[in-house]
């Protein structure tokens, strides 16, 4: 966006990318803002159905469609009210803290091939890191409200996070060990093609590897049915107790943000990020690197698929939320140790040895629009000058000559 | 008229000596360097100074800290005027093993601290003087 | 958006490309590396210097992670993007965590706040003040280090592969000029530093575990005052004291 602001409206360099960057920083914004309207009405409504009840009704229509926006102006409304005992600028900040957190990870996902805030070689790594930082919104939260019931629960939930941190590190290890690189757009860009492609049916281990990723990451965004901390039957409200109004509709933003964030991760690893079950672009000839409309256009596309996979695995969270009990403490703390740990290292060793026994795939003999290439194909820079390999879309299968470092 | 407004904003002076002072100069190893200095200036007079021992071990870690800005600033060839050539790699290979020592580091002295809370139920280190003579 | 072109002050009445007199908007050509430089390096500062004067160890906790991470995103501007992510997952996710974890088990009403006496602080501060000196007097000692020769970075390198091949031993990273002899990997100091995290991970589980602390009820208070005096005396006749404890 920037070149086209540099070239065909002739601003100053640095004034175009301020204005793409402003840009970027807006429509994520939004996304995360507006997703959480979106997705409190999903909860309710969702909620309701599994409970055998209509959820709203009333606002808005037949369907209650701006009960979330009734309940935004609601909250923007209430009393900005802290605890006697609170500390004032810890209280103050915890709710920013964690959003800040949440806000900062969408800066390296890819919506399409061009559309990501920062292409970082590290991207999986830093989307993690900075996914472990919520934790401290919580903790601080816990502390300042000078209240037991958000001490404990602050400390239970930053306990849990940390602890799931290990095995979802494992769990993402395992897309960035077959795609050979820790950007989030070179695996993506490496299950195009056919859903066969996709990382998730790759081989066993790694489809085992998936179901741990989304039992890690559902207890790393304490959801249900690891939502011990925050849980109404059991310490009041946990570390957001004893906020309201506007603070508290920040910690629920960026546990939306966190949720879309996660199921986007998802599809990014392992269900083909932009790439659609069908390679539509492709049959019709179109490809994405292109930078005229049509390429746009494609990119477009991309994106609504993303967006479409990270909405559908935010919906199965809420339905398993509202389906399955509740997690006592030390069943989270065993599940995690005894079950998703073991579990993912193992899986790891054995996608590990798949890849090295069967680099081609299973199934031989394939057609070739169905067939992913043979080989490991690790980033093309390291054989020459330049950069990576020019000409996406079309040159997946005469990728440039590779460097086996195992024999 | 926009053009008016854009020579009443030149005229006022504060644009082009704030930019061209402050934020066009590049950056330099020696920006890093300052940088690096006051982290850890800070995190020695917190060692000193500090009698709770959390506060101790917090200035352990800006001290590790300055030591890391200043190994990642020889690292970047980015940054360095002509002639000497830059650490590279090797930079950063040594910032990622200071700061996986920091993190074992400061496992350990958490573990001792705890110790010395459960025993003595205070984490004052001006109260840990058993054993002076 | 980070890897910025190279900057020029444009001088006022500048016509760019499209006609459009952008050459009279006040900020003239603003460096975005050295406004987001300034940025981090102002944060890490203060909330170092807050981490030093602050009393409330909780607060000193906060100011030193927001401290560390704006240091990370100095090591993002510096082009070592691993060593950046690195430091946000396991010093600021990891190290500091623990660290304010710490500060919540021991954050008792009288330890919160502990103030140093006004003597140690003068000398404190005469001594940093005398650091801080020679560290900055030296910052800008060599010629090459203060001004870049190329204005404004271009994209970074990628660091995440040439890194992970450095520690398994195999270097693939170009030499810089001027270098002579084979460079080697580091795969020892990986393995080694991988040992010793679990050194570390055994030793700190065994340090910090719970021992039961025998709070004395009515009835153990008297059973224990009855054997206070038949338990065998120390070499100085004086009962041993620190039973009570474990």
């Amino acid at each position: 966006m920037a070149a086209f602001l540099i070239n065909s409206l002739g601003l100053p360099d640095w004034l175009a990318w301020t204005v793409t960057a402003v840009v970027a920083a807006v429509l994520i914004l939004h996304v995360i803002a507006g997703g959480a309207l979106v997705f409190i009405w999903a909860e309710r409504k969702i909620a309701a159905r599994i409970q055998d009840r209509l959820g709203p009704t009333r606002t808005g229509g037949r369907f209650g469609w701006l009960q979330s926006l009734a309940d935004g102006i609601k909250l923007l409304a209430k009393e900005d009210l802290m605890p006697e005992g609170a500390d004032g600028l810890l209280f103050r900040i915890a709710p920013y803290v964690s959003f800040c957190a949440s806000f900062c990870a969408f800066i390296a996902l890819p919506f399409a091939f061009d559309f990501v805030g920062q292409r970082l070689n590290v991207g999986v790594f830093f989307v993690v890191a900075v996914l472990g930082l919520e934790v401290f919104g919580v903790i601080l939260a816990g502390y300042a409200s000078a209240s037991k019931w958000s001490l404990f629960g602050a400390m239970r939930e930053a306990a849990q996070v940390v602890s799931y941190e290990v095995p979802l590190g494992m769990c993402v290890v395992v897309p960035v060990m077959l795609a050979g690189s820790m950007d989030l757009v070179t695996i993506a860009e490496k299950q195009g093609g056919w859903f066969t492609s996709w990382y998730l049916f790759h081989d066993p281990f790694t489809f085992v590897i998936f179901w741990v990723y989304v039992t890690c990451a559902v207890a790393s965004v304490n959801r249900a049915p690891f939502d011990l901390a925050e849980a109404e039957s059991e310490l009041v409200a946990g570390f957001h107790t004893e906020y309201s109004g506007l603070r508290w509709s920040f910690f629920f933003m960026a546990e939306y943000g966190s949720m879309f964030l996660v199921s986007a991760l998802a599809a990014v690893l392992f269900l083909g990020g932009w790439n659609g079950p069908i390679p539509v672009a492709r049959l019709l000839g179109l490809s994405e690197g292109t930078g005229d409309t049509a390429g746009y256009f494609v990119r477009l596309l991309g994106c609504g698929n993303l967006l479409l996979k990270a909405t559908l695995g935010v919906l199965i969270m809420m339905w398993v939320r509202w389906t399955l009990p509740r997690l006592r403490i030390d069943q989270v703390m065993t599940t995690c140790l005894k079950y998703c740990t073991p579990i993912a290292a193992a899986m790891f060793a054995g996608a590990m040895l798949w890849q090295l026994a069967l680099p081609g795939g299973l199934i031989r003999g394939l057609p070739a629009w169905l067939s992913r290439p043979a080989g490991e194909v690790r980033e093309g820079w390291l054989e020459g000058p330049g950069g990576l390999p020019a000409g996406r879309g079309g040159a997946r299968a005469a990728s440039p000559s590779v460097v086996r470092v195992l024999p | 008229m926009n053009q008016a407004i854009f020579a009443g904003f030149v005229t006022a002076g504060w644009g082009p000596t704030f930019a061209a002072g402050f934020l066009s100069a590049p950056v330099g190893v020696a920006h890093y360097l300052v940088v690096g200095a006051v982290l850890f200036t800070a995190g020695v007079v917190c060692m000193v100074v500090k009698r709770n021992a959390l506060g101790v071990l917090m200035g352990i870690e800006l001290v590790l800290n300055g030591a890391n800005v200043n190994f990642v600033a020889f690292a970047s060839p980015d940054l360095r005027g002509g002639g000497t050539p830059a650490l590279g790699l090797d930079g950063q290979a040594i910032a990622l093993f200071v700061i996986l020592l920091a993190a074992a580091e400061a496992a350990v002295a958490l573990a001792i601290t705890l110790n010395f809370y459960n025993n003595h139920a205070t984490v004052d280190v001006d109260r840990a003087d058993e054993l002076k003579g | 958006m980070i890897a910025v072109m190279a900057p020029g002050v444009l001088a006022p009445g500048v016509v760019g490309q499209g006609g459009m007199p952008w050459g009279l908007l006040p900020l003239a050509a603003v460096n975005w590396h050295a406004a987001f430089f300034m940025l981090f390096a102002a944060l890490a500062c203060a909330c170092a210097v807050a981490v030093v004067l602050a009393d409330n160890v909780v607060r000193m906790a906060f100011y030193l992670v927001l401290s560390l991470g704006a240091t990370a995103g100095l090591f993002f501007l510096a082009g070592a993007e691993f060593i950046g992510a690195m430091q946000l997952m396991i010093y600021v996710g990891g190290t500091l965590v623990l660290l304010v974890f710490g500060v919540m088990l021991t954050a008792q009403a009288p330890f919160v706040a502990i103030k140093p006496s006004s003597g140690d602080k003068v000398l404190a501060g005469m001594v940093g003040a005398a650091l801080l000196a020679v560290l900055l007097q030296a910052a800008f000692r060599v010629e090459a280090w203060r001004r870049p020769s190329v204005a404004a970075p271009v994209a970074a390198a990628p660091s995440a592969t040439p890194l992970g091949m450095a520690l398994l031993g195999i270097r693939v990273d170009e030499p810089p000029s001027g270098a002579v002899g084979t460079r080697g990997g580091y795969l020892l100091p990986f393995e080694i530093v991988s040992v010793h995290l679990l050194v570390v991970l055994v030793g700190a589980a065994y340090l910090a575990r719970a021992k039961r602390r025998r709070t004395p009820r009515s009835i153990d208070a008297a059973a224990s005052a009855v054997s206070v005096q038949e338990r065998p005396a120390g070499p100085a006749g004086v009962p041993l004291a620190s039973g009570g404890r474990r």
